[in-house]
């Protein structure tokens, strides 16, 4: 049986690991590389480079984080942010990710999605969505790093970027973000409920139950978290025999 | 020497690097001529079964695969790799593959989410060379929408997603490996190395 997937996600800005809370507030937690390794060993089921530099000036401090990866990590990684054409996709995957995310040029044009599903496989092309709760059941589409509000609805914008041909979705509730009070599982069961793709649940995981309320309430594929594991409040460990204890089928 | 097939689809270092792990020597090439001094031949892939054919074609390195198999050397298919070895696909449309092993390619039922994502786990179904040393229901990871159905007796693994799919094959000479040894720890090294000993 498939099991469920455990992802640590490093965002990274200047080639170094931060981690926000509510996207302000960053505080440093490494070295990008140093960490992937770290979580290879102890169980990770993949990983995610979020880069946050936002400006073109860095684009290569990433690259070199990507080719250092691909040399020592022996699990597969996607890298998000900053990925606006399919030629962008297309260094980032030569250079030795597995995966691409794209979020906001996704939104801008749609196209980015299919022409890179096309181009190299559905299976490489994740589509990240920052959905923030606007109304009572209604969540919207934000881009920009969550700082700029669009009409897209996110359950409908997930099912849009299935069509496209994106592999997967990470969905990150940016209500939830930072704060440690666990996932949305509310916007979880709604997009799983809505597409026949995987969804990796992030934003909110403070706790071990939060990790398992997102398979098992939320039923995503996977769960992503950053601070619980980057401050050592546990490790990939001690989450896959907690969700073990709870019959969640992990990789052992 | 072990020669890993470039056929402009995707990063081959991965699987190179993971030799190398194994401690198996290996070169990345698109050169027929360079290609047809390997001793084994790797076709790994991801990307889409068409355009890998036609890839294969106008480099010139159909040939050189089908040479190879014919000549009793090893051949390992990784992921498309793996299906490229077979007669067919429905991969968005319909495709002749490079018919080393008869059956055919295979969309996921709508009952299961695609792309299969993910680790899961081999069982064994015959006695191979590769599984020396593996696990017995050890975590692999995968990555396709599309699996093989073989016509022959060629099933060494199979994996549970919705149906009982085929995970490893192998007839003869040639070997192929529906998951990504390259990206499963030390399950896949081990796979790797065991066909780099063949």
């Amino acid at each position: 049986m498939l099991a469920k997937r455990i992802i640590p996600c490093l965002d990274v800005k200047n080639g170094r690991v931060v981690k926000g809370t509510n996207f302000v507030g960053l505080v440093d937690a490494g070295d990008p590389v140093e960490q992937a390794k770290f979580y290879d060993a102890e169980g990770a089921d993949e990983l995610i480079f979020l880069d946050i530099t936002a400006s073109s000036d860095n684009r290569n401090t990433i690259l070199e984080v990507v080719q250092r990866t691909a040399e020592e990590v022996t699990i597969p990684f996607t890298i998000g942010g900053g990925i606006r054409t399919t030629d962008d996709m297309r260094t980032m995957l030569r250079s030795g990710a597995d995966k691409v995310s794209v979020n906001t040029a996704a939104v801008n044009d749609p196209r980015l999605i299919s022409d890179g599903a096309e181009r190299f496989g559905v299976q490489c092309i994740v589509t990240a969505i920052d959905a923030k709760r606007t109304a009572e059941g209604m969540w919207k589409v934000f881009i920009h790093g969550g700082r700029t509000p669009t009409e897209l609805d996110a359950v409908e914008w997930a099912q849009r970027c299935e069509e496209l041909g994106a592999g997967e979705i990470l969905l990150t509730s940016m209500d939830r973000d930072g704060t440690k009070d666990g996932y949305d599982v509310e916007l979880l069961q709604r997009v799983t409920g809505a597409v026949r793709i995987p969804v990796i649940a992030s934003g909110g995981a403070g706790t071990l139950e939060h990790l398992y309320d997102g398979f098992a309430l939320g039923h995503a594929d996977a769960v992503l978290a950053a601070s619980i594991f980057h401050f050592r409040q546990y490790t990939i460990r001690q989450a896959k025999d907690f969700l073990r204890t709870k019959n969640i089928l992990v990789r052992t | 020497m072990i020669g890993i097939v470039d056929y402009h689809l995707n990063n081959l270092r991965s699987v190179q690097k993971a030799f190398e792990k194994a401690g198996a020597p290996s070169f990345i090439s698109d050169d027929p001529a360079q290609l047809r001094t390997a001793d084994k031949l790797v076709l790994p892939g991801v990307g889409a079964f068409g355009q890998a054919m036609e890839n294969l074609h106008t480099l010139g390195l159909k040939d050189v695969v089908l040479a190879h198999a014919a000549a009793g050397r090893p051949l390992l298919g990784i992921c498309l790799g793996m299906q490229l070895l077979f007669s067919r696909s429905f991969e968005l449309g319909e495709y002749e593959g490079l018919g080393l092993l008869r059956g055919e390619v295979r969309r996921f039922p709508g009952t299961v989410k695609v792309p299969h994502m993910g680790w899961n786990q081999i069982e064994f179904t015959a006695p191979s060379p590769l599984l020396q040393g593996v696990p017995e229901d050890a975590f692999v990871y995968f990555v396709h929408s599309y699996y093989v159905v073989p016509q022959d007796d060629v099933t060494v693994t199979r994996t549970d997603y919705g149906t009982r799919f085929t995970s490893i094959v192998r007839q003869g000479n040639i070997f192929g490996i529906q998951f990504h040894p390259e990206k499963s720890q030390s399950a896949g090294l081990q796979l790797l190395k065991n066909f780099a000993g063949i």
